[in-house]
């Protein structure tokens, strides 16, 4: 056999092996066709096609294209929502790394993992809002706003996706064999774990203070000059949260991706996240409550906009709180985990609320505006089913939920 | 955080002096070269080198004595748009659907967009309901823009003359400038694809640097936009205002509004009643968020120290532990 026939002999098997998980072209498309998949092609048909046109022809192919409201569901659910959900990587590797929560290891690679890809999608849901996205690169290199907290965002994402790609790294080296770079990168986890610290307390807080700016538009019982420690403090709990959804459904959904490590220690591992989230909760629950106190707000409780917040806080933020503890006093894990599920659900209401239900609420004819056009919820569903396809790629092929043979633990 | 300890509030006198600002700019970023991490934060600190250091001059500056405003007088305008008409042909934007006397545009209420930088409303008389009163509405150029403190590509600047002016080239469309104007001016031209931008009122900047005067002043055949330095249009204002009492209310709207615009309004009918905004902070909006980005450097330098600690006393319990247990082994070989 000659060299070139070698190499593409190795070619082929390493692409087996590696991209179609052992299998042959027509045995791997087979496994493709399931009900989920199905669904998913649905959404993208009919997605997809929109995202084009949006480029082709401009944001008013899919948005409300409002000069009022600026901001719809593409950024209120894709980055406000989903970078708090994506605080994952940052909590567990630091009570992990830092803190030492050493038993929490067999959740540590997917969290990160969760958090890398939700910050590298709320990049595409930016991507896909920005009037021009080709410049997304101007705020680092061509002029620089310094005042502006979007300013201080758009690098921290930058940077911290970055961060987050090397805290991911030795799953993907280890998926490709490549024992010395993982030494490498094995090295710098700490400092990358600081790092992350840094940049996600300060761009988490930041999102809130986006608003800052806006006291004239955001409903006075959701501004307040704590807005910051109130994105801040909540992402902890939504994060803690995150893990518990994400590990269900993937203990659900792809058992066989998963090693004992992983399985047999989860229910004792949730509990005790089901803890901390619960902890966090009360400490969220607290400061939105001095808040009103702060701003002596409490008249304003006794208004429609005011119903809607005392909805928001004592049903989406106290109640998943209670359940939490409840859950984890009588050892129940299934309490906890739909408890995860109702505070994940929370944070999104909070997060809409402010970003998109409340702001301008004093525009005439306010709740008329801000209901989305069905393209603008089709091109954020398609967004959304990328998102959960290409997870599911790689916790199908990358060791995230197993342990490689070989490699020691870090 | 919006007061945060260990750092230095900004008094008021000199946050509302231009000083204020450059403090912020240059305190933020050069903390953080100090704390260089990833080598990020030296291009964000150079970025303190580079940038113009003249956005968001202040009110009460010394600084810019010459600085021009408008002023319209609401209770002369009778809504006949010339304006809008003039500001149409002087900024050559398209030519609207509906033409420039057609009195039903006034069925809605309008607002600037894509392709007018300023409208004419007209609002009913809360005095008398059978009268009408009309409003101009187009950008306030505030004296510390929102817009300007929003855009992360300082996009924006507050020229020395006054007018607030967008630079198109350097726009990536985050529309954060939207977002923060609380006059609810800048409009986007969704409907370009591939260049799309903010549109808003220049106050004729072209024209006011080579000595003329806004088109739309220009034309109002009522008299009722003024042009002129803006201590000169505030004084004239109050004029106005002490000598017909019963025609104006006393409240010129833009003399404290954000900080203060360069536009001013005096009008005979609350301002609320013309859907401008009344719930707006007399200081500059970009006060309000001066106090969070104040705690960056804190947290750049904070943080390491706080959680490197933390790790390190992780690796020495460990490493006891470690130490101890073989310590222990080797005992119990000694003993066996
Ligand atoms: S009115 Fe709005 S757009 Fe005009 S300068 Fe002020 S903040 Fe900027
Ligand atoms: S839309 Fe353009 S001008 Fe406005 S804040 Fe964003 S980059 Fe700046
Ligand atoms: S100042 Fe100039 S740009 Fe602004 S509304 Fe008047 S004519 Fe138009």
């Amino acid at each position: 056999m000659s060299d070139g026939a070698t190499r593409t002999e190795n070619f082929r098997s390493w692409f087996m092996d590696k991209l179609l998980m052992g299998m042959t072209w027509p045995e791997y498309i087979r496994t493709l066709i399931t009900p989920f998949n199905i669904v998913a092609a649905l959404i993208l048909s009919v997605g997809l096609p929109l995202i084009a046109m949006r480029f082709m022809f401009g944001l008013a192919t899919i948005t409300h294209a409002s000069n009022d409201y600026p901001w719809g569901l593409l950024l209120g659910w894709g980055l406000f929502g989903g970078v708090p959900l994506s605080a994952t990587g940052f909590v567990m590797a630091t009570a992990y790394y830092i803190f030492g929560f050493k038993k929490y290891h067999p959740l540590v690679r997917l969290a990160v993992l969760t958090g890398l890809l939700g910050y590298f999608f709320a990049v595409i849901y930016l991507l896909t809002d920005l009037g021009r996205p080709w410049r997304i690169y101007y705020p680092m290199t061509i002029a620089f706003g310094t005042a502006s907290v979007l300013f201080l965002v758009a690098w921290h994402v930058a940077t911290y996706l970055t961060v987050q790609l090397i805290e991911f790294s030795p799953a993907i080296l280890e998926w490709i064999r490549s024992r010395r770079v993982r030494k490498w990168a094995l090295r710098i986890t700490i400092g990358m774990t600081i790092g992350g610290i840094i940049l996600s307390t300060l761009h988490q807080s930041a999102l809130g203070a986006m608003f800052l700016l806006a006291p004239g538009k955001v409903h006075p019982l959701w501004y307040s000059s704590y807005i910051p420690i109130f994105y801040l403090s909540s992402s902890v709990y939504a994060a803690l949260a995150m893990v518990i959804v994400v590990s269900t459904l993937v203990a659900r959904f792809l058992r066989n991706r998963a090693d004992e490590n992983f399985l047999g220690n989860l229910d004792r591992l949730t509990l005790g996240l089901g803890k901390g989230a619960g902890i966090g909760i009360y400490v969220y629950f607290a400061l939105k409550v001095l808040g009103v106190a702060h701003d002596d707000h409490w008249a304003l409780l006794n208004t429609p906009y005011g119903y809607w917040f005392l909805v928001e806080i004592l049903f989406f933020v106290l109640l998943p709180g209670l359940i939490f503890t409840c859950g984890v006093k009588k050892q129940r894990v299934g309490a906890v985990r739909f408890a995860a599920f109702f505070a994940v659900i929370g944070i999104i209401v909070n997060r809409l609320n402010i970003t998109i239900i409340t702001f301008n609420w004093n525009l005439p004819g306010h709740l008329h505006h801000i209901i989305p056009p069905w393209q603008e919820v089709a091109v954020v569903m398609s967004i959304a089913t990328i998102h959960i396809l290409l997870f599911r790629w790689i916790l199908n092929r990358m060791p995230v939920l197993r342990e490689e043979p070989g490699y020691e633990a870090h | 955080m919006a007061r945060t300890p260990g750092k230095p509030v900004v008094d008021e006198k000199s946050a509302t002096a231009s000083g204020g600002e450059d403090d912020l700019k240059e305190a933020t970023p050069r903390k953080i070269t100090r704390r260089c991490f990833l080598g990020t934060m030296t291009a964000v600190g150079a970025s303190t080198l580079i940038s113009p250091s003249h956005l968001n001059a202040a009110e009460g500056f010394e600084g810019w004595p010459n600085r021009f405003g408008m002023l319209t007088d609401l209770t002369a305008c009778v809504g006949c748009r010339s304006c809008e008409k003039a500001c149409n042909e002087a900024n050559k934007l398209p030519r609207p659907s509906a033409p420039f006397d057609d009195a039903s545009v006034f069925n809605d209420k309008r607002r600037p967009d894509a392709k007018a930088y300023t409208v004419v409303n007209r609002y009913a008389d809360p005095k008398d309901k059978n009268k009408f009163v009309y409003r101009k509405m187009q950008c306030n150029h505030c004296n510390e823009p929102a817009c300007a403190t929003a855009c992360p590509i300082h996009a924006y600047n507050k020229t020395p003359e006054g007018p607030v002016v967008y630079n198109e080239n350097l726009c990536f469309g985050c529309r954060y400038c939207m977002t923060a104007c609380p006059f609810y001016v800048p409009a986007y031209d969704y409907d370009s694809a591939l260049e799309p931008k903010i549109v808003k009122c220049t106050m004729c900047y072209g024209r006011v640097k080579t000595g003329g005067i806004p088109a739309c002043a220009e034309a109002c055949p009522m008299g009722a936009i003024t042009f002129g330095k803006r201590n000169d249009l505030l004084k004239l204002a109050r004029e106005k205002i002490s000598k017909s009492p019963d025609r104006y209310i006393d409240h010129i709207y833009g003399e404290q509004e954000v900080g203060g615009t360069s536009w001013l309004y005096i009008s005979g009918v609350p301002f609320e009643h013309l859907g401008f905004p009344t719930n707006l902070p007399k200081r500059p909006l970009l006060e309000e968020t001066k106090g969070f980005l104040s705690a960056v450097p804190l947290v750049f330098t904070v943080w390491p120290a706080l959680f490197g600690m933390c790790y390190a006393a992780l690796r020495h319990r460990d490493e006891a532990a470690k130490e101890k247990a073989e310590t222990e082994k080797k005992e119990e070989v000694k003993h066996e």
